[in-house]
């Protein structure tokens, strides 16, 4: 994982710019982040603050003409931010671990040298907070997996992965809310809807949220 | 309203995209060439997010369930109506029972067909938009299928439906001296830039890059030389755009697109200008791409150039509308 020392701030075309927190992947950053998207979602020509892991995007609604001032309130803005904790709901998933959806259970034990066994009691063990959504619709990103199952990202990316997977990419766990292309390494599967664009919100969990995998079974 | 007679692809239900639900995981979607979709919209006095079909195969074939107002704008597809020609960049009118065909595509990789008053699917989550990922918006959120009927709004009685054509955006927003055989696509650099090396950043730059069958709406995988970082890159993931250009592990870059995930976690050596994005949404599978390095001023620039021509194109339907107060 590269980490870097100092915030670093950049662009995306004119559509966005991209805001990454320096220090650890850990919760007491995160709810800076969420301040800060609290802040920076009503200064004028954002569209919409996006919380990432340990990072924000910012969407134009009009690209400014030039970014200096934004760059110094990002900066300020972190600076200032006091962490935002939000008290959400929790909700535990019974996960199907191994088997053809999540058959990179086996690359994951030869990639860290534990047993299908470890990774699945270490992967269930922890209660885990929604740090942030995105990749697809109702995704969610989850803090608090511990460091031992991270796993590089595929070096080519999946075109299709199943609804449900529970995937590993680096030091990141998260579940798919439906099925799509993912560079991320399946171990198991959950049968849960997580998004429906009738519901007056149409993601089922937000930012802060608690999330606990029950090991329903394993197939080796 | 319209019903779907033979399609190849997917071909889907498009407006310009849905722009607000990234904090919910939804990605834009939207046509691939917006400026196409804008075009055929303003020749049709539509609003100009109105909602169209984006056909990216021929051949294709509809019929128009009633008399109504269209417009094909973006590839050249070969149109006809009964053996009468539609040329490319232009508005007719259709009768009730007329089938269009789209037999080939000769320039550009996408057409649209646009209707006056847009094809009437429910807005969802503020958008037309097909989005394919997520099974919502467009016509039961997938691709269209032979047989599907599609619900038109009821035109502006006052537009005017005579024929008109217009300059193509690829001729009016050509690029000075760009080759007749590479698409030049210009960027701003984005992120991981600096984690290249002066000869990995060469590469980048210098190489005719490939569009593999592997591109879509999703993204365009594309293939060349291996653009490698000084060191591995494993990044937290962070919100991303259409545009952006990623580069896996394996050092061949994809460009996102309208269906692209909204946020990754690939290192980000550059972004496609917004204003360019339909450049590629217009070069087909096995051509080639070239990326030029801009600033964010001339960035913005650019996208007051693309403006301007929809300025000019409002301007000309406008007055011709005046003039003639057809029928």
């Amino acid at each position: 994982m590269t980490v870097p020392d100092r915030p670093r701030i950049s662009l995306l075309g004119t559509t966005a710019i991209l805001f990454e927190a320096p220090g650890t992947f850990d919760l007491s950053h995160q709810r800076r982040i969420w301040a800060l998207a609290a802040t920076a979602s009503k200064w004028p020509g954002i569209r919409e603050a996006i919380p990432g892991i340990t990072n924000l995007m910012l969407t134009f609604e009009t690209p400014p003409r030039a970014v200096d001032s934004l760059v110094s309130a990002l900066s300020d803005g972190w600076n200032n931010a006091q962490g935002l904790a939000i008290e959400g709901r929790e909700i535990a998933l019974p996960v199907t671990y191994g088997g053809e959806i999540g058959a990179s259970l086996q690359t994951v034990a030869d990639y860290t040298g534990l047993s299908i066994d470890d990774i699945v009691s270490i992967h269930a063990a922890p209660l885990y907070t929604v740090f942030a959504l995105g990749s697809h619709p109702g995704y969610c990103y989850l803090g608090g997996m511990d460091p031992r199952i991270a796993i590089p990202r595929r070096q080519t990316p999946l075109q299709r992965c199943e609804g449900g997977s529970v995937s590993i990419g680096g030091s990141q766990t998260g579940v798919s809310a439906s099925p799509g292309p993912s560079g991320w390494h399946a171990i198991g599967h959950t049968s849960w809807t997580f998004f429906d664009p009738s519901w007056l919100t149409p993601a089922a969990l937000a930012p802060g949220d608690t999330i606990r995998f029950k090991i329903d079974r394993v197939i080796r | 309203m319209i019903e779907i007679l033979s399609v190849l692809g997917p071909a889907s239900v498009q407006d310009l995209g849905r722009f607000d639900q990234y904090r919910f995981g939804v990605g834009t979607s939207g046509a691939m060439d917006d400026i196409a979709l804008r075009a055929g919209n303003i020749l049709l006095a539509n609003d100009e997010n109105a909602a169209g079909i984006e056909i990216p195969m021929t051949p294709f074939k509809l019929r128009f369930g009633r008399d109504m107002a269209f417009a094909l704008t973006g590839a050249d597809a070969g149109a006809d109506i009964g053996g009468r020609a539609i040329p490319p960049w232009w508005r007719s009118q259709a009768r009730a029972g007329d089938v269009l065909t789209l037999k080939a595509m000769t320039r550009g990789a996408r057409s649209y067909l646009t209707v006056g008053g847009g094809v009437d699917v429910p807005l969802v989550l503020g958008s037309r938009s097909t989005q394919l990922r997520g099974e919502l918006g467009g016509l039961h959120g997938r691709s269209l299928q032979p047989g599907d009927v599609l619900p038109c709004a009821a035109p502006d009685p006052s537009a005017c439906i005579g024929e008109l054509g217009t300059e193509p955006a690829d001729i009016a927003l050509a690029r000075p001296n760009a080759p007749t055989d590479v698409t030049v696509v210009r960027v701003v650099i984005a992120g991981e830039y600096d984690m290249y090396d002066g000869a990995a950043q060469d590469l980048f730059w210098r190489s005719d890059w490939k569009v593999t069958p592997q591109s879509n709406r999703y993204g365009y995988r594309l293939q060349g030389a291996a653009v490698m970082p000084i060191a591995p890159i494993e990044k937290r993931s962070h919100g991303i755009v259409p545009g952006v250009v990623q580069i896996p592990p394996n050092g061949q870059p994809i460009i996102q697109m309208r269906d692209a995930q909204t946020s990754g976690g690939y290192p980000k050596i550059a972004t496609v200008i917004a204003a360019d994005l339909w450049r590629i949404g217009q070069t087909g599978l096995g051509g080639r791409l070239r990326f030029e390095q801009i600033s964010y001023p001339d960035a913005l620039a650019a996208q007051d150039e693309v403006s301007a021509y929809l300025d000019r194109l409002r301007v000309n339907v406008g007055r011709l509308g005046e003039f003639r107060k057809c029928r």
